[in-house]
């Protein structure tokens, strides 16, 4: 039962670091412009 | 998305003219030039020269020009007095934010920001595309942004200064709110859900209670503080409804997931079997998922509102004392000022005509269709056009005794008087919150005092009846299609400003319509004109002005290349010199005119050895009006005409459109009072117009509707803007709210019908935990399935 609990853990702690990136890129404003997210990638090259 | 602003693209049944030979787009902007020519004029060869000159000549091959965005033609630009916009950073530079103009694709973004990139001390140079807006940031002083600004403009694009409001930053701030309770209730959803599977599987008997004890203490563990956090916009509102003595859809909501955490956090503790930790994190993650949703839709429409608005925002040339004039903001101007109104220029403050004479088209303020005679002595109002010679105006008290203020009043009257639209979930969860909580203590009541079961047990029946009844569903259902009928509103031109126009759209049953630039277009039209050669040639020396009947006359013209070598007489018209001598376009007296020809707002084209010949204009009705009136009566509305103008016209356009109901010569006051009197009648209506005289009016309606070139106030007042030439788009809405209104009927019949069926069931206690889970999420799934059914059809 032991292998559970550590199972449990480390399953928490990966979704909790995907929930975390996901609030850093919130935070960064990286939701703020979805348009312009869309057509920057066919520019930037510099 | 199709371009901002009216595309006028107006066809008018004359003779076409012969178009020019060998017709070539320019190299930069796009428009027709002179035969043989790469450039249409030296401002699109110095913008193309800027850009090669910055090996960003790339930009061409990667554009796609939109037919419906504005050319990219550089135009002589206002002054801003940007310095009053600028900000100051922190680390010590300085920011301004600019609303864009004549954004194409994703080239322009990438054109404006590699431009910038290469300017000496720029910190930030960014172009938001969503929201059309650059946000620029710089070191050095903040005089600079007129430098940079300036760099921009030279390529084409028209900036102006945008302020960020605080309303606007309290709506980013929910906005991101909502996004994180989104993602704190997905992980906690996800999490949780993977426990319950575990649990569920194990009542097979394959996992210990000991076990089953551990992943409930996990489940809670991770529910509690989720359901803490994400729930906040649900307790928030339901407080603040039950403060006020209301009720909303949020008060069941709050009520069910916080006694369903807590009951099973009883029972996680007293170790018994079921916990529905997953279908209250479940549950705020759907519902999360439509106010997300809905509140995107409808920032996105509020946000193209403003851009609107600020585009059209000019400032005031202010005569100084000593003779020299300076460009401020509409409001820095105090009374007593005297401003400088140029030809072809929008008054930008109320005041009376001191020196000069000239001829006003005053259709956004009064209705009046026809340009009125202005001459030093009379009153004119911020908004009218000056279609004649420059003149100065005094600037007159900006207090209680303005048209504006006198509309500003009317307005708040009629907001008063108006009763608060309660919206369709709102008068669903009246009757369903107090139903489903008796319900939930009468199962209570029942097993504890008649069946005699344990108190934890009688609980725990009384709980699972709660989440069975917890209104996901019924919560989803209108914001579901008011989602999808927004973003189909938006696409078709309509901005939805008003989260219940929808809703009180659906209810119309009257549309009355303002005449003068509602019916008919923004611009006079082309009316009288006898010679389609004449036309081409007129066309082509008007091309270089911005006088109203010059762009009416282009517009009449379709496609002809701009002359380039035109000379412009301010207040008087335009001349060119040709081979065979001297071509004139303009006023009477300036082109010698014949005095005996008809009345009203003309042009005159005089050509060497020819004799002058007169462009008569007159007010046009939208090219669709007749369709649209048409649609609107076959879909049973009843419609009336109230219009600021003179009898003769109205009578004409309303002839014209077959309604029999209308009224002329109508001041604000009337318009307010005919409106509230049919709506004392018990009828709905929807009032569209876009003066200043309308708005009170728009404001009494039970909802209203203004074209994207209203006046300021209208377009603030009104529930809805919508943009382009024409007028299709009120049926559109008038179409999709009908469709959207039973298509959410539907979805509550769904939801509650669900309700109806598992009731019994929860209070007969033999719901479990994975039979709760199961049935919300599918009903969940059956109402956003059927809301999506508004996107198919495309009949409107």
């Amino acid at each position: 039962m032991t292998i559970l609990l550590f199972l449990l853990v480390v399953s928490l702690i990966i979704a909790a670091l995907g929930l975390a990136a996901f609030l850093w890129s919130l935070r960064t404003g990286q939701y703020d412009d979805l348009d312009g997210a869309a057509n920057r990638i066919l520019f930037d090259d510099d | 998305m199709a371009g901002l602003g009216p595309a006028m693209t107006a066809t008018l049944d004359l003779p076409l003219p012969p178009t020019a030979p060998a017709e070539t787009a320019c190299a930069h902007c796009g428009l027709p030039t002179p035969a043989g020519k790469r450039f249409c004029c030296p401002g699109c060869e110095a913008a193309f020269g800027i850009i090669q000159g910055l090996g960003l000549g790339r930009y061409y091959q990667q554009r796609l020009l939109d037919i419906g965005a504005r050319a990219l033609r550089p135009e002589p630009a206002e002054r801003w007095d940007l310095a009053r916009h600028v900000a100051a950073r922190p680390d010590g530079g300085f920011e301004l934010t600019l609303a864009v103009d004549g954004l194409q694709c994703g080239a322009c973004v990438w054109l404006i920001e590699s431009v910038l990139a290469k300017q000496p001390d720029i910190l930030a140079g960014r172009v938001n595309m969503t929201t059309r807006r650059l946000h620029l940031a710089w070191r050095g002083v903040a005089a600079d942004a007129d430098r940079l600004v300036a760099g921009i403009e030279a390529l084409g694009y028209r900036l102006v200064p945008f302020d960020m409001t605080a309303l606007n930053a309290a709506q980013d701030r929910k906005g991101r709110m909502l996004l994180r309770c989104l993602a704190v209730a997905g992980f906690a959803a996800t999490n949780v859900m993977l426990m319950s599977i575990a649990i569920w599987a194990g009542e097979s008997g394959i996992i210990g209670p000991a076990t089953v004890a551990l992943l409930h203490w996990v489940s809670a563990l991770i529910a509690m503080p989720a359901v803490a956090y994400a729930g906040r916009p649900f307790f928030g509102s339901a407080f603040a409804a039950l403060r006020q003595g209301r009720t909303n859809m949020d008060v069941p909501i709050s009520i069910g997931v916080l006694l369903v955490t807590g009951m099973s956090l009883v029972q996680t503790i007293q170790r018994g079997a079921d916990t529905y930790f997953d279908s209250a994190v479940t549950l705020l993650f759907f519902l999360l998922i439509g106010r997300v949703l809905d509140h995107r839709a409808r920032g996105r429409a509020r946000a193209t509102a403003e851009q609107l608005l600020t585009l059209r925002m000019t400032d005031v040339a202010v005569v100084q004392a000593d003779g020299t004039v300076r460009r401020v903001a509409q409001e820095q101007v105090a009374e007593g000022d005297r401003i400088l109104v140029a030809s072809g220029e929008r008054i930008g403050v109320d005041g009376v005509v001191e020196t000069g004479a000239t001829s006003l088209d005053a259709s956004l303020v009064t209705g009046e269709s026809l340009p009125v005679a202005a001459e030093p002595g009379t009153a004119v109002f911020a908004g009218s056009l000056n279609l004649g010679a420059t003149v100065t105006v005094r600037a007159t008290a900006t207090g209680g005794s303005t048209l504006l203020a006198e509309c500003v009043r009317l307005i708040e009257a009629a907001e008063t008087r108006r009763g608060r639209f309660v919206v369709l979930a709102d008068r669903v969860a009246r009757r369903y919150a107090p139903t489903v909580h008796v319900c939930a203590l009468s199962t209570f009541l029942w097993w504890f005092f008649v069946a005699g079961v344990p108190i934890g047990q009688a609980l725990l029946t009384a709980t699972s009846v709660l989440i069975i009844t917890c209104p996901c569903a019924l919560a989803l259902a209108v914001p579901a299609v008011q989602v999808i009928a927004t973003g189909r509103l938006f696409h078709g031109g309509i901005l939805l400003k008003s989260p219940t126009a929808l809703e009180r759209l659906a209810d119309v049953d009257t549309v009355v319509f303002d005449k003068t630039g509602t019916l008919t277009e923004p611009l006079l039209a082309l009316a009288e004109c006898r010679d389609a050669e004449a036309l081409a040639e007129a066309a082509a020396m008007a091309g270089c002005s911005r006088h109203p009947l010059a762009r009416s006359l282009v517009s009449a013209a379709g496609r002809v290349a701009p002359a380039s070598d035109v000379t412009e007489h301010p207040g008087q018209g335009l001349s060119r010199m040709t081979d065979a001598g001297e071509s004139r376009l303009g006023s009477r007296a300036f082109c010698g005119g014949s005095e005996r020809a008809a009345a009203g707002p003309e042009l005159w084209l005089s050509r060497p050895g020819r004799a002058p010949m007169r462009f008569g204009f007159d007010e046009r009705l939208r090219t669709d009006a007749v369709q649209t009136v048409d649609r609107l009566r076959a879909m049973g509305l009843k419609l009336a005409l109230l219009s600021g103008d003179r009898p003769a016209q109205v009578e004409r356009i309303a002839a014209a459109l077959g309604i029999a109901d209308w009224r002329a010569g109508c001041s604000p006051v009337d318009k307010v009072a005919l409106i509230e009197a049919m709506g004392a009648n018990g009828g709905k209506v929807l009032m569209v117009g876009d003066g200043l005289n309308d708005s009170p009016a728009l404001a009494a309606a039970s909802v209203s509707a203004s074209p994207s070139t209203a006046a300021d106030v209208s377009q603030t007042v009104a529930d809805l803007v919508f943009q382009g030439a024409k007028l299709g788009p009120v049926a559109l809405a008038l179409n999709t709210a009908r469709r959207s209104r039973s298509v959410m009927r539907q979805n509550l019949v769904l939801s509650i019908g669900y309700n109806v069926l598992m009731v019994p069931l929860a209070v007969c206690g033999w719901v479990s935990p994975w039979l709760a889970a199961a049935a919300m999420s599918s009903s969940s799934l059956l109402v956003m399935a059927n809301s999506l059914r508004l996107h198919g059809r495309t009949d409107a």
